[in-house]
């Protein structure tokens, strides 16, 4: 790793200071991701600005129906949380599915959705649940936030504080992980809304990160069970497709796991 | 450079370090606790799990900064040649071991596990999905997940026995 100078944040507005004041630095959330990285050195921030000691970006709190997040809550902590698994079961389902016990100890929301790996859980669960990220600067719907592989409507300066999760009447997460890195391959998270409306987002398999399948929210909204998505896949032109699996392997693959979620729900 | 200061195995302890030392280097190389190892060095194969504030975490994954202020416990301080902790002598007991490479994570991870869980609620599903992140390469962990089972269900037996 080369060298870089640590920084312990207090507050949001400090950890804003001390960005705007470094050369080249990055926020350090749980660093399950960043210092791996580091380590490989195909990354070199000058600065490591450290939100996760930030008291008003911890924890998780009821916000009528859903729940809020702060950023620098851990995996282990959103997947052991009797609120989220009350409210969202199916997001408490995917917390506790990430990484390991070592990396969700340590992994945080906010630094996951931020660094939108397009292999990562959570942006499917922001996406199918309408989820609103509050930054230090605004709130975006989490749609207008995933804007492509590792790319976020985030400016340099701006910091993930919480996440805001409506209710909903139904929610499961199922994914497919890479035998070796553990890494989704497709993860598909099906959320029904109280209202009965359906949205489906998918991770792991498109080329710009998480995206909704329209096609399968339609399908049902008007018949909830797995045989409405049997015939339904995604545009494998438009998938990932590598040494672990072609775009068409993972096409099949988003209408089984697509299959399994809303059998969960 | 900053000063780091925690408390390891029980001891206050500090340093001055450069801010890219890793945890497991303070602890190996600036505090000469070797029975924390560092197999892969990718964050994978867990060898290297420390307890920090009571929950295990891969101590090649973190800064020694961000561990600053924390409680942290490694292999040396959960038991002792003359008294092993139990999940150490159910891992001699049941020969959770070949090389012994892994065996401090594997231990540390079992520990935390347990404490999680309850002693004594631990089937042999939920270990091997608790194993996610520890990497052996000669045992085929089922002597690993035999050791953990047993331990798990003598800490319950001595739990109950205390009361």
């Amino acid at each position: 790793m080369y060298e870089t100078t640590y920084h312990k944040a207090g507050s949001v507005s400090e950890a804003a200071s001390l960005m705007a004041n470094a050369d080249d630095g990055k926020f350090l959330g749980g660093g399950q991701t960043l210092l791996p990285t580091m380590k490989q050195r195909l990354a070199a921030p000058s600065d490591l600005v450290d939100v996760t000691k930030i008291a008003d970006m911890k924890g998780i709190s009821a916000n009528g129906d859903g729940v809020t997040i702060g950023a620098a809550t851990t995996h282990f902590e959103v997947s052991t949380s009797d609120l989220v698994k009350q409210k969202l079961p199916g997001l408490a389902s995917l917390a506790g599915g990430i990484g390991d016990p070592a990396v969700r100890h340590m992994g945080t929301i906010g630094g996951s959705i931020a660094n939108n790996d397009p292999a990562a859980d959570y942006p499917a669960a922001l996406v199918a649940l309408g989820a609103t990220v509050v930054t230090s600067k605004r709130e975006l719907a989490a749609e207008d936030f995933f804007t492509g592989m590792f790319e976020t409507a985030l400016d340099e300066d701006e910091i993930v504080v919480a996440v805001k999760f409506p209710g909903a009447a139904a929610s499961a997460y199922a994914k497919y992980p890479n035998p070796a890195s553990r890494y989704a391959m497709a993860g598909v998270f099906v959320a029904k809304g109280s209202d009965g409306s359906v949205k489906v987002a998918v991770t792991g398999a498109g080329q710009n990160g998480v995206f909704r399948m329209s096609d399968m929210e339609t399908a049902l909204a008007g018949n909830f069970s797995p045989d409405a998505v049997a015939g339904i896949a995604p545009d494998a032109n438009d998938l990932l497709s590598d040494i672990h699996g072609s775009a068409a392997y993972r096409a099949n693959l988003v209408t089984v796991m697509a299959k399994r979620a809303v059998q969960k729900a | 450079m900053s000063k780091v200061s925690m408390v390891l195995n029980g001891k206050t302890v500090s340093a001055d370090v450069e801010d890219r030392t890793l945890l497991v280097s303070f602890i190996r190389d600036v505090r000469g606790l070797t029975g924390t190892h560092v197999g892969c060095d990718t964050s994978q194969c867990g060898a290297c799990v420390v307890h920090v504030n009571g929950k295990a975490v891969k101590s090649c994954t973190m800064l020694a900064a961000q561990a600053d202020g924390a409680d942290v416990v490694t292999l040396e301080g959960i038991g002792t040649a003359d008294n092993l902790h139990p999940v150490q002598a159910a891992f001699r007991e049941h020969h959770g071991l070949q090389c012994g490479f892994c065996t401090p994570g594997m231990i540390m991870t079992a520990v935390d596990m347990i404490n999680r869980h309850g002693a004594g609620n631990l089937d042999e599903a939920t270990i091997r999905h608790e194993l996610e992140g520890n990497i052996c390469r000669c045992t085929g962990y089922h002597n690993i997940v035999k050791a953990i089972k047993a331990a798990s269900d003598q800490m319950a037996g001595m739990a109950q026995a205390a009361e």
